[in-house]
């Protein structure tokens, strides 16, 4: 076949699809299936320029060759890729529920129990509300401050057209395109999230929420974030919220990158609360996120995080240490019930002098789930002085649940040290019964005593959602006594 | 207040109580005295409610209530505290915020609010010191490496800010140091009221010099097999119990 046929045929293909394309945009859904195709629809559908559709492209490229990872100490039935639908427009107004009486009562009751006032029970139900609406206005004085102090939050997609340059450099900068097999398929079809930029030496004066971003109340299954804190900046961030979020996708693979300039400090703190699953371990989403952040030199990052929801979850929130002075850390409760698996620690990669990092993981695991904490500490050659500490404390209530712990150390620098505590514990029938004796059901007594477990991690949480971060755990532990 | 008629426990499949009968009245106080292994515990146990520790014949009346039909936490709400032989170690849970959810659960029982936190605050601080502890305590996890005597009036403390209506304070005077044990007596005689019933689960008669009891009970091989008043302590720091089992058999 001649170059001149082959570009005929593609061209004739291209009109085949371009067809198909308009008749899916009025339903504005795609019909399963993962092709170039697809990814050139959801970038056109975008309006991106040529340079995002390329970085796409390599990336599905690159996708096509890798394998799924089977390492992770979770079991599910293997994802069909091309099963799912990759593009889907946000409900209709029409298509939404009129009222919180058509929204499922499970969900209602959850909501209570978190103790959410009703507009926002609204807004998380996808009701469909009025335009003039409480969280507008809060959005809107929110932007104007924001603005006023230079820092630029918006939608990826918005930021690819108004801050190319700022995209350009930064994404896949720190999770490279093809970093694994579900960083490399959220590259090539993500279909939102957000994008922060911090100007030199500016402290963010508000904490920044997803919850707060208007216009984007779905970000979807792939969820793209990049901020970037510039020199001697300082940003904290808020992902997610502790009311569980109606979804119908199941697979969830989100990337996150963070760039901390020098002297920068990002602070990343997540509630992550998505369907678990029934009490069968039926359902539930699947969650395989990839999270990264580089510090440059005298740089901080933080992650904290809250896990209580999806069914699996497959999460390393990391820090590669690369300037000198520079600190990570990780705080992080993983709660795990019924059938929910979880496979969820750190990467703190060491390659300045003098750079240290913490990690303070507490697994609780109930039910018949599995928790594992997976955590890599590397010391590289360079890491003259570099110190880690690891304390790894696993809380199990009954007996038919599991706690699991794969700490990983490579030390190639002599002077460097790695700290490394673990404990496993179980919520014992002396304790419920002291509790009980004095007056609180199992219930309270075990979330008394799972909040009291978790205290070191909820106190790195901003002061408000450590609040809901416990009363999350109660919701979350329901049924696991008695 | 309390009337317990024939009653007979398991623990496990054991059976340790053994046709256990006592009647204690609002504003009493009844000491129960016995050997090692007799079943002293047990009894607080049954009556708490504890798992596995089986009511399996007789009553128990508590306030015109059948005490063996509720859940351990609702006996706890309608009254009934029991002082640990040997209380638990809760790590993390401040002592603090225990003590306020015990309070809080048992007010809203009564169809209360919440305490006020800062009000809450003043009055554990306040029966901190009644027992002679300090402020400390409140702030550390729930009995977390206290020392035994510690954990005794740390009990105390509980049972001061419960309030209960009747109080089963089992061997809370083990372990005290002379100072301590003065302290503790203190704090039970303060709690004294009309209505009130305090049941003292003891080995030494030395308590009952500070806590002047109304009955003094024997509990051997898990019944009562002999009541008296006060003089019967004496006699029996005097002669042991050798001499009552003989008695009875
Ligand atoms: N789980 C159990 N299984 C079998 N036997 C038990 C169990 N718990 C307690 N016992 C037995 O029940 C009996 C009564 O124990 P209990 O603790 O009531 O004695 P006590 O009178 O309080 O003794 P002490 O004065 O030493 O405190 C003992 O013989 C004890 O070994
Ligand atoms: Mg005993």
């Amino acid at each position: 076949m001649s170059q001149g046929e082959q570009a005929q045929i593609d061209n004739l293909l291209k009109n085949d699809y371009e067809a198909g394309f308009y008749t899916s945009v009025e339903s504005d859904t795609l019909p399963p299936g993962l092709d170039e195709d697809v990814i050139r629809f959801i970038s056109g559908k975008k309006g991106e320029p040529e340079w995002m559709l390329d970085w796409r492209l390599e990336a599905y490229r690159g996708w096509q060759e890798m394998t799924e990872p089977e390492w992770a100490h979770v079991r599910y039935p293997k994802v069909d890729f091309q099963a799912l639908s990759y593009f889907s427009a946000p409900k209709s107004m029409a298509d939404k529920p009129k009222s919180l009486d058509e929204v499922d009562p499970e969900l209602l009751r959850t909501y209570e129990k978190l103790g959410i006032p009703l507009h926002e029970q609204e807004m998380l139900a996808g009701v469909a509300v009025d335009a003039v609406f409480d969280s507008v206005s809060v959005a809107t004085t929110f932007r104007s401050k924001l603005k006023e102090a230079g820092v630029i939050f918006c939608s990826i997609s918005e930021a690819v057209h108004e801050y190319p340059e700022l995209v350009k450099k930064y994404l896949g900068s720190v999770v490279p395109r093809k970093d694994n097999f579900y960083a490399a398929l959220n590259s090539a079809v993500f279909s939102d999230g957000s994008f922060v930029y911090i100007p030199k030496g500016v402290r963010c004066p508000m904490e920044l929420s997803t919850y707060f971003r208007i216009n984007e109340a779905k970000t979807g299954q792939f969820e793209r974030t990049l901020i970037i804190a510039d020199e001697g900046s300082y940003v904290s961030y808020l992902e997610g919220c502790t009311a569980p979020m109606r979804d119908e996708n199941q697979l969830h693979a989100a990337v996150v990158e963070l760039v901390a300039l020098g002297d920068a400090q990002i602070k990343y703190s997540t509630v992550q609360n998505w369907y678990p699953g029934d009490k069968e371990g039926k359902g539930g989403i699947y969650n395989f996120v990839t999270k990264r952040g580089v510090c440059h030199d005298n740089a901080k990052i933080s992650w904290t995080q809250v896990e209580t929801g999806s069914a699996v979850t497959w999460k390393y929130p990391s820090v590669v240490l690369r300037g000198d002075n520079s600190v990570g850390e990780f705080y992080s409760v993983a709660l795990t019930n019924n059938f929910q698996q979880a496979d969820t620690g750190t990467k703190m990669i060491h390659m300045g002098k003098n750079t240290r990092s913490t990690i303070i993981s507490k697994g609780i695991s109930a039910g018949q789930s599995q928790n594992a904490y997976r955590g890599l500490v590397r010391m590289s050659q360079r890491a003259e002085g570099a110190r880690n500490y690891t304390q790894c404390d696993s809380l199990l209530i009954g007996d038919r649940c599991g706690a699991h712990t794969f700490p990983y150390i490579e030390s190639r620098n002599p002077s460097a040290v790695v700290e490394h505590e673990a404990t496993t514990s179980k919520v014992s029938d002396d304790q419920l019964y002291l509790c009980q004796q004095r007056g609180l059901d199992a219930e309270k007594a075990v979330s008394l005593i799972v909040n009291g477990f978790c205290k070191e991690v909820f106190k790195e949480l901003p002061m408000e959602f450590a609040v809901e971060a416990g009363k999350l755990l109660e919701v979350s532990l329901e049924g696991s006594v008695g | 207040m309390l009337s317990i008629k024939d009653l007979r426990a398991n623990v496990g499949d054991k059976e340790i109580l053994k046709g256990l009968s006592l009647e204690v009245k609002a504003g009493e106080v009844h000491a129960i005295m016995g050997p090692n292994g007799s079943g002293k515990s047990t009894l607080g146990h049954v009556l708490a409610g504890r798992e596995n520790y089986e009511a399996t014949a007789g009553s128990v009346d508590f306030d015109g209530k059948n005490l063996l039909d509720m859940d351990i936490e609702e006996r706890s709400r309608e009254g009934l505290f029991l002082a640990f032989q040997y209380p638990v170690e809760i790590p993390g849970v401040s002592n603090m915020e225990f003590l306020k959810t015990a309070v809080d659960a048992v007010r809203e029982h009564r169809g209360m609010e919440p305490i006020d936190s800062v009000q809450f605050m003043k009055l554990a601080r306040e029966k901190c010191k009644a027992v002679n502890l300090d402020d400390q305590f409140l702030k550390r996890g729930v009995n977390e490496g206290f020392s035994g005597g510690e954990k005794k009036r740390n009990e105390l403390m509980q049972m001061m800010l419960l309030e209960p209506k009747l109080c089963i304070m089992d061997e809370t005077d083990s372990g005290l140091d002379i100072d301590a044990l003065q302290v503790v007596a203190e704090g039970v005689n303060a709690m004294r009221s009309e209505d009130r019933a305090i049941v003292l689960v003891t080995h030494y008669q030395r308590l009952l010099d500070y806590i002047k009891p109304d009955f003094v009970h024997v509990l051997s091989g898990g019944k009562i097999i002999k009541s008296g008043d006060r003089s019967l302590a004496l006699e029996l720091e005097e002669k042991g119990y050798g001499w009552i089992t003989k008695e009875v058999a």
